[in-house]
């Protein structure tokens, strides 16, 4: 069946090729002296320019599984899905300040992670840990759905086995390849690489959104194909409009996973290495550009609609993998080279995010976990060597878990991820405006937001897929005891209760005068620059932070 | 805020660069964040845009206005800086 697709695997697999060797020679790009330091294996030298973190952040962000759930969303439920297009239009206003306070605070003190910043704004080793783990466990699902959206386009392609080994084998050579140059280029690769694949997805897109709605009678009759779907199917909450029910739901949930983005590991390990806050406020300004071929893409789901797209049997007997809906409306409606190029920009879009991803998680796991507890006089060098050997277990993990288990748990974790993630709001976010609550309260904080959390997850059901818990992140309000039918996002009633408790705690703490540690942050440190002679680049911190005190 | 930075030759960076994240231009940047997040305005079919209804081609409009608000804050606390090198 794969020889029915051989341009397109040719194609795809020539430009994943391409990529991989530019991952390797990614090493030598903007190369410094000395690549055994985490600023330079982590952060890529915190040095990079305007376009260079436009390509990384926009391809961290924007990743390989959210081209291919999204417009699946959009596919299955309709307007719901459009909470992406919100969602990133709201999130560059809101961190346009916060972003370029964390970037100061962590060029001056040299944090190379959000947990660094908590261990020394908020003198607490535990917070520290908390937050650590919460990243690295946030992050780890979000790793494996990048495989996931691999996997979509290699079931496409015809590309599947009969053993559970034969049909995972393509993914696991090319994890291995991104393995091996990200091992030895750190950031570089992923920075590099961003500027093929992300110039890839924009000309599909573009060709996408002017040729297909030519072949499928405009976009007016495309959205009228939606609504025809929608109206005869039997679930009440989809459609092309929201309706008085989730409206709700996608306000919170766009809102949300804004406030969510922000706080993954991986994102801000794309805004450190930028070169200065000018970088990163031009970046809010230009970023967008993404959410509008985001939004295109979510349209794509529509088209497939119009197309009448029929998505590939799910692993299970009888169910859909709806996530093979752009890919096989690729199929149906290019010519064989031009979906080729098509998967291969899905597939490289897997890769970027891939490594930032375990590039931050191992960053979390080195300064957080082994720095603190296992070795604390490690030198720069033996904490890029951990990091390089923690990135090639993180990503071990993630094949692991899309080769034994169900997928779907991928992505349940990946929806708690985003819960959980919002809850390191208070002391990562708010810590960078003030130092108000109590360190022992915001740890009160994070426990109950998660414990909250949690539960309200478990407690929703799927019914479109018959499962009883975990089923989505929509919490019906009257679960709370409300006389409604709304539905609220679960991570903003868990960080709100989160908050509330923060702050009550503070209150008693403070009225029983419990220690409350050091700010080892000044007010002028939010504010730095490049120019600022305390910034120092690279391996002249070391002498400035002699003056910190080492553990 | 601690003892000796005034004296420092660093000390008027510094103190300039607090004033660069104040200003009341700021204060822009609410309306994008608030505006795309209220139902009622995209919510509906009519009038269609190139056969897009109201519900995409508004939503997908306020990409702009992000973009439109968050250059103009910028250019517009970026000419203090200029002043100041």
């Amino acid at each position: 069946m794969w020889r029915d697709h051989l341009t397109e695997i040719i194609v795809f697999s020539a430009l994943f090729l391409l990529v991989s060797a530019m991952g390797f020679v990614a090493a030598r790009w903007r190369a410094p002296k000395d690549m055994a330091h985490l600023d330079e294996w982590g952060l890529g030298g915190r040095n990079f320019g305007g376009w260079i973190t436009w390509f990384l952040v926009g391809g961290d962000l924007y990743t390989a599984y959210t081209f291919v759930a999204v417009p699946a969303l959009m596919f299955g439920a309709g307007a719901a899905g459009f909470f992406a297009v919100p969602y990133t239009i709201v999130i560059y206003p809101m961190v346009f300040l916060v972003l370029c306070r964390l970037w100061s605070v962590s060029h001056r003190h040299g944090f190379v992670t959000p947990a660094d910043f908590v261990r020394r704004r908020f003198d607490s080793p535990v917070l520290a840990l908390l937050i650590a783990i919460t990243g690295i466990v946030a992050t780890m699902p979000y790793i494996a759905l990048q495989l996931v959206g691999i996997e979509a386009v290699l079931k496409t392609m015809g590309v599947t086995g009969e053993s559970a080994l034969a049909r995972h084998l393509p993914i696991i050579i090319a994890f291995a390849i991104l393995a091996a140059y990200t091992y030895q280029s750190g950031l570089r690769a992923p920075a590099l690489i961003a500027f093929v694949k992300d110039s890839l997805i924009y000309i599909v897109i573009l060709v996408a959104v002017l040729y297909l709605p030519y072949k499928l009678g405009g976009w007016g009759s495309i959205f009228d194909a939606a609504d025809a779907k929608f109206a005869a199917s039997a679930n009440p909450n989809d459609g092309v409009l929201l309706n008085a029910n989730n409206q709700l739901q996608y306000v919170t949930l766009a809102f949300g996973s804004a406030l969510a983005l922000f706080l993954y590991p991986h994102s801000i390990t794309g805004v450190l290495a930028s070169r200065n806050r000018d970088v990163i406020k031009r970046n809010m300004s230009a970023l967008p550009a993404y959410s509008l071929l985001l939004g295109l893409i979510a349209l794509l789901g529509f088209m497939a609609i119009a197309a009448g797209v029929k998505p590939l049997p799910g692993a299970k007997e009888g169910s859909v993998d709806s996530n093979t809906v752009v890919p096989v409306l690729f199929d149906q409606q290019f010519p064989d080279w031009f979906a080729g190029v098509a998967y291969a920009a899905i597939g490289i879009g897997a890769l970027v995010p891939a490594a930032i991803m375990s590039i931050a998680a191992a960053n979390l796991f080195t300064r957080n976990i082994y720095k603190e507890y296992l070795k604390r006089d490690a030198s720069p060098a033996q904490e890029a060597n951990v990091s390089k050997i923690t990135s090639l277990v993180v990503k071990v993990g993630a094949v692991a878990c899309i080769v034994f288990l169900d997928p779907q748990f991928s992505i349940d974790l990946q929806l708690i991820g985003g819960v959980i993630i919002l809850q390191t709001l208070p002391a990562v976010a708010l810590g960078l405006y003030t130092r108000w609550f109590h360190r022992g309260a915001l740890i009160a904080g994070w426990a109950a937001g998660m414990g909250l959390g949690m539960w309200m997850l478990y407690q929703i059901p799927n019914a479109a897929t018959g499962r009883k818990h975990f089923g989505g992140s929509a919490f019906p309000l009257a679960d709370f005891g409300f006389d409604t039918k709304k539905t609220i996002y679960v991570g903003i009633v868990a960080v709100l209760v989160n908050l509330a408790v923060a702050a009550l705690v503070t209150l008693a703490l403070r009225a029983g005068k419990v220690p409350d540690g050091v700010d080892g942050t000044e007010p002028d440190d939010y504010f730095v620059d490049e120019s600022d002679p305390r910034v120092t680049p690279g391996p002249e911190r070391d002498a400035d932070s002699a003056r910190e005190p080492v553990a | 805020m601690t003892a000796p930075d005034p004296e420092a030759p660093e000390a008027p960076t510094a103190a300039r660069s607090r004033a660069k994240d104040r200003s009341p231009w700021n204060w822009l940047l609410f309306i994008p964040i608030v505006v795309p997040l209220i139902p009622a305005f995209f919510n509906g079919d009519s009038p269609r845009l190139f056969g897009f209804p109201r519900f995409y081609w508004l939503q997908l409009a306020w990409i702009l206005l992000g973009v439109t608000t968050t250059t103009v804050v910028y250019q517009m606390t970026k000419k203090k800086r200029g002043g100041g090198r």
